[in-house]
């Protein structure tokens, strides 16, 4: 399992190959999210923001068989394009590695530190949170 | 008793600091009365940690409710909804 909370960008490939390589697994299912179209800095809880993740992927790892998972997200200042989060989750079989991959986002959205700031043209604004996001998280009670 | 307490993204802009180490007065021992505490400094806190504001907690980087214990020593911090992902 690794958790990491980086100013830097990642490699899906690389971190997909890296959790792939034991016997056992059989699927691999991963999503990335990217900054649409507005420039933006994120800012998040040093300490918390590591502690929050591990434990979203402790909750999903209770849930499911899951062979090895990786979260990375980004902070600190990105550009329209650029890749903000990655969940990879292995595991035997496609429904578990689907499942967990979505569950992890999902509670990621509502539970870990994170604040986006974003610039637009009128000046730069706190982005609010998403009633939708919180509905994501719920269905998995 | 001593607390350390942050403030983040928003909340940290309206107040105008990261945070503060401060004592606290006797009959502070939530993290609800905490935020009412120091919402009685009146100006730019009042109106940041009003009520009817939707402010989360964490006591010691975990996520808390208001009705959370807070103990010397405590690292609380308050701040907006998340909007990572």
């Amino acid at each position: 399992m690794k958790v990491s909370v980086q100013r830097e960008d990642f490699d899906l490939s690389r971190e997909v190959k890296a959790i792939s390589g034991n016997g056992k697994v059989g699927a691999v299912a991963s999503f990335v999210g990217i900054v649409r179209d507005v420039r933006m800095t994120l800012e998040h809880y040093p300490g918390m923001t590591e502690r929050a993740i591990a434990k979203i992927v402790e909750e999903a790892r209770g849930r499911w068989q899951l062979a090895d998972c990786t979260v990375i997200h980004r902070y600190g200042p990105l550009e329209p394009g650029e890749q903000i989060v990655m969940v990879a989750v292995a595991s035997a079989h496609r429904g578990e590695a689907f499942a967990a991959c979505e569950f992890i986002m999902d509670y990621l959205k509502t539970r870990a530190p994170f604040w986006k700031k974003e610039e637009r043209p009128g000046g730069t604004a706190w982005v609010e949170a998403r009633a939708a996001d919180d509905e994501a998280a719920e269905r998995w009670k | 008793m001593r607390v350390k307490v942050l403030f983040f993204a928003s909340l940290r802009e309206q107040l105008g600091t990261p945070g503060e180490e401060l004592e606290l007065p006797g009959g502070v021992a939530t993290v609800g009365s905490l935020r009412e505490h120091l919402s009685t400094r009146g100006g730019a806190w009042a109106s940041a940690l009003e009520k009817r504001k939707n402010v989360r907690a964490a006591v010691n980087q975990d996520m808390a409710q208001p009705g959370a214990a807070i103990r010397a020593g405590d690292e609380i911090a308050f701040f907006p909804p998340v909007t990572g992902g």
